[in-house]
């Protein structure tokens, strides 16, 4: 069966959700957020590896990753607060790049039970304007991949 | 294509969205589109332009009358400007699953 990660993004508002369904006990998908080397894995794609800097899983932590591209330069950084980090339910997040142009997001994420092996996750995205939500869609595109560094821009004609 | 224009702009308005939803059923004049809302013709003119420079709206002369055309082309780019997002999501949370699929607790 297959499980599409889908996005509403509606027009002239600064959030959007991502749902996604998964074949995983919800244990196993919060277990996910929850182990920085996990999430490592997860988070990181043929152009950009992730390393977790810091991963402090609970209320008030902190959070910081970087962003590496395939020659191993640092690409951007990503850091925030954990605002709410409570097991196989729900993590309430901050999130920056610092020097990107963008502001601070605020992520919801709400880990659902379907049946002992399924789970939903339900992240809801709050921006600071109808404006830079709609540059952080356009973000994997184009922006995101050269903020920092235009090496990249092999990896982008690759893309095209 | 440098549009001057940004389309997510353009459909942010409501008044443009009924307008685009009545051209969608037939193309139309200037003035047939104006005689459907409150608005004067001025504004409703001033939206007209705005969809056809983000090329929402296409122009075809018809003897002495301009009509209006829905681009559903245009339309499904913005569809499609959400799509890497939605691929980088996805792609994301395939691999997640895949490693959860396989993973082991440890004692």
């Amino acid at each position: 069966m297959e499980r599409k990660t889908k996005i509403s993004a509606e027009e002239n508002r600064h959030d959007l959700v991502i749902t996604r369904e998964f074949d995983l006990p919800v244990e196993l998908l919060f277990k996910a957020h929850e182990d920085a080397e996990i999430f490592e894995e997860w988070m990181s794609h043929d152009y950009g590896k992730v390393k977790v800097l810091k991963y402090e899983t609970r209320k008030h932590g902190g959070w910081e990753f970087q962003n590496s591209d395939a020659q191993g330069n640092v690409v951007f950084r990503a850091n925030g607060v954990f605002h709410d980090f409570i097991l196989n339910q729900k993590i309430t997040r901050t999130f920056e790049m610092p020097d990107s142009g963008f502001d601070v997001q605020l992520d919801f994420l709400e880990f659902t039970k379907l049946t002992t092996d399924t789970s939903k996750l339900t992240m809801l995205t709050v921006y600071r304007s109808i404006e830079l939500r709609n540059a952080m869609l356009k973000l994997p595109f184009a922006q995101g991949l050269n903020m920092a560094h235009n090496r990249l821009q092999d990896v982008l004609n690759k893309l095209k | 294509m440098d549009l001057r224009r940004d389309v997510f702009q353009a459909i942010a308005d409501p008044t443009r969205r009924a307008i685009l939803t009545l051209v969608a059923l037939q193309a139309m004049t200037p003035s047939a589109i104006a005689e459907n809302f409150d608005s004067s013709r001025q504004t409703i003119s001033k939206h007209i332009q705005i969809l056809t420079e983000c090329e929402l709206l296409e122009q075809e002369q018809n003897g002495r009358e301009i009509y209006y055309h829905f681009n559903a082309k245009k339309m499904k780019e913005i569809a499609d400007f959400i799509e890497p997002f939605r691929k980088l999501w996805d792609d994301r949370f395939n691999k997640l699953e895949s490693i959860m699929k396989k993973y082991k607790p440890k004692k």
